[in-house]
């Protein structure tokens, strides 16, 4: 799972039936800094009513992404499955000395 | 799912048979924002896409769902024609 933010959504009419009544959202990747940008923005499918700014938790996996939204065999491979509150990131251990 | 826009069509007529029927098309990866970013790639078309529309795909064993039960192998399939995107950055 990756750590992303809602920039906004896609709207399409013509598209595949498993995808009707869902919401596209754009989000993009974020890099643990929470700010710096992860690769490129992707759409993924809502299953948690998340909205524009939010940070989320973003499946890049089919099997998650689908069962999130409860549309087996479906064409999704990407989902937003959580609204993140706030990340603690522990100080870098020390590098472990070789056992003597 | 990724964004992109339709620039081409790959024609082969010698491929897996569970490819035959399958219309092969080129896609220019698009930023929210309309900028090209990597690699162009050949996907199949689940949704009748047109030369120079804006579409998203999936990747993936799920790119091949849309065909069931016909088990076609794919690894991209475009599953939706785009009518718009909105973006707002402002919050990051």
């Amino acid at each position: 799972m990756l750590i992303a933010r809602v920039i906004g959504d896609v709207t399409a009419t013509h598209k595949h039936p498993s995808h009707e009544g869902q919401k596209l959202l754009l989000v993009q990747p974020l890099e643990l800094d929470l700010t710096t940008p992860r690769g490129d923005a992707v759409i993924a499918v809502d299953a948690v009513d998340a909205g524009l700014g939010d940070r989320v938790l973003l499946v890049t996996e089919g099997y998650s992404a689908m069962t999130s939204v409860n549309r087996p065999d479906s064409p999704i491979d990407m989902a937003v499955l959580g609204v993140i509150d706030s990340v603690e990131l522990l100080p870098t251990p020390p590098v472990a000395s070789p056992e003597k | 799912m990724y964004l992109g826009r339709v620039i081409g069509r790959v024609w082969s007529t010698v491929k897996d048979p569970a490819l035959a029927a399958q219309r092969l098309l080129l896609v220019q990866p698009l930023t929210p924002e309309g900028k090209p970013t990597g690699k162009r790639l050949v996907v199949t078309d689940a949704m009748g896409a047109g030369a120079g529309e804006l579409v998203y795909w999936s990747k993936g064993k799920e790119s091949s769902f849309p065909f069931l039960p016909a088990e076609v192998p794919t690894e991209m399939t475009i599953v939706g024609i785009v009518d718009s995107v909105n973006v707002d950055r402002s919050t990051c």
